[in-house]
């Protein structure tokens, strides 16, 4: 098992105050919140800061804490002390314990076992009443735009916790297959009846709620049901019009580019978009690409160009 | 387990016309309908349609901004009209996001 720095977790020295620890928690907290913060790692660092205040904030878990000494570095290989048990004694109940099972095997082999557990227990989950339909769960997958389109099986494997007949923890798992159908939307949620947590007495299980999140594509940015995609195209190709070949989810297409076309310009391909009952449709954002003038004939080209087509592309800026 | 590995399992999607009554809403989100009231009243929750609490209609997303509104809660203790700022201006970071992308 490896050492916790919770002073290091919640960016305070040693000697901060209860007050310090506090405010210092709370900002962090905000910052790392999953539903507020991009980062990648938000869930995780969530978790540690919430672990690291659990044991600061309690004055006696705090001292218990100290006690183990400052000599101690993050990810050092630890073990507790053999009078630890006995020495200390910690009741749970506390809001952190609720959550069971989330916090590291330090905090448990130091703070937790039986107590908090069932602090966790009476307090935090829910009283299950004799005769109740059972927990609906929510979980998400991501899935590819190509996915979305053609539509797919994906195999999930979901987690929840579940208290069994003897009022213990478990951490159940179950493997599904669920049918991904052709068209599903970014942020759209599958109910699987019947797949959440079970029921008590003779209720049945509650529902699993399946939440579809789209994996960021290379080429396609969506907007509900319609595709956009970028296609560079060169200056004559834009002057004087053109047929190019602009690829589709499934396949490729010809698109007849009209002459005098400008950078950022849209052209739609009805229909080519996401499937559903009003298929999206396929906008290409046109970009015009210039060609380097590296050597002296292509230089005079463009003086050329100049001379002959004079411009002004910033008229509406003065 | 092993039956379950063969069996496809086909759902029903909740896109965004669906209309959920305030019943069905509090049934999917185990809640109870005076807490989704407050929601409403402080702008946590809109409802797509309808002006009593009877004829009351939510989509699928107000689900996710349900779910989203009770973590807030439980995890940084902010109150209704905070959540309500926060959720709007988190929908609005995320539009901008997309914007940057294209």
């Amino acid at each position: 098992m490896q050492y916790k720095d919770y002073y290091k977790v919640l960016e305070v020295p040693r000697t901060a105050t209860q007050d310090e620890i506090k405010r210092s928690y709370k900002k962090l907290a905000r910052k790392f919140h999953p539903d507020v913060s991009k980062e990648k790692d938000a869930e995780q660092r969530f978790k540690e800061v919430g672990e690291a205040y659990a044991v600061l904030k309690d004055p006696k878990k705090r001292a218990a804490y100290d006690q183990l000494g400052s000599q101690w570095q993050e990810g050092q290989g630890f073990t507790p002390p053999p009078e630890w048990k006995t020495q200390f004694s910690f009741d749970g109940g506390d809001i952190f314990a609720q959550q069971g099972g989330d916090f590291s095997d330090f905090f448990e082999a130091l703070f937790g076992g039986i107590g908090a557990r069932q602090g966790g227990k009476t307090s935090g989950f829910y009283q299950r009443a004799m005769n109740e339909k059972g927990r609906n769960h929510h979980a998400s997958i991501e899935i590819s735009l190509e996915e979305a389109f053609h539509g797919t099986v994906k195999t999930i494997t979901v987690q929840f916790p579940e208290i069994d007949s003897s009022g213990n923890y478990n951490n159940a798992s179950r493997t599904l297959n669920v049918k991904i159908p052709k068209g599903i939307g970014d942020g759209q949620s599958i109910r699987l009846a019947g797949q959440g947590g079970a029921g008590t007495g003779n209720m049945p299980a509650g529902d699993l709620y399946l939440d579809i999140k789209y994996q960021p594509h290379p080429l396609f940015r969506v907007e509900q049901h319609n595709l956009y995609i970028t296609v560079p195209i060169t200056p004559w190709e834009a002057a004087l019009g053109t047929t190019i070949e602009v690829p589709t989810l499934d396949k490729k297409l010809n698109l007849k580019i009209p002459p005098n076309v400008q950078t950022k310009q849209k052209l739609r391909l009805k229909g080519q978009g996401l499937p559903g009952k009003e298929p999206g449709d396929l906008y290409v954002v046109l970009e015009i690409v210039t060609p380097p003038a590296t050597t002296e004939e292509a230089r005079n080209l463009y003086r050329k160009m100049a001379a002959i087509m004079p411009m002004n592309p910033r008229a509406h800026l003065r | 387990m092993e039956k379950n590995l063969l069996q496809i399992l086909s759902g029903q999607v909740f896109d965004e016309n669906l209309q959920i009554s305030l019943v069905e809403f509090c049934q999917i989100c185990q809640i109870n309908s005076t807490e989704v009231i407050e929601m409403v009243e402080e702008g946590v929750l809109e409802p797509v349609s309808g002006i009593s609490h009877q004829e009351w209609y939510f989509n699928s997303r107000a689900i996710n901004r349900l779910r989203t509104a009770k973590r807030l809660q439980q995890d940084l203790e902010i109150n209704l009209p905070g959540i309500a700022l926060a959720l709007d201006l988190l929908q609005e970071i995320e539009q901008l996001r997309k914007q940057i992308k294209s």
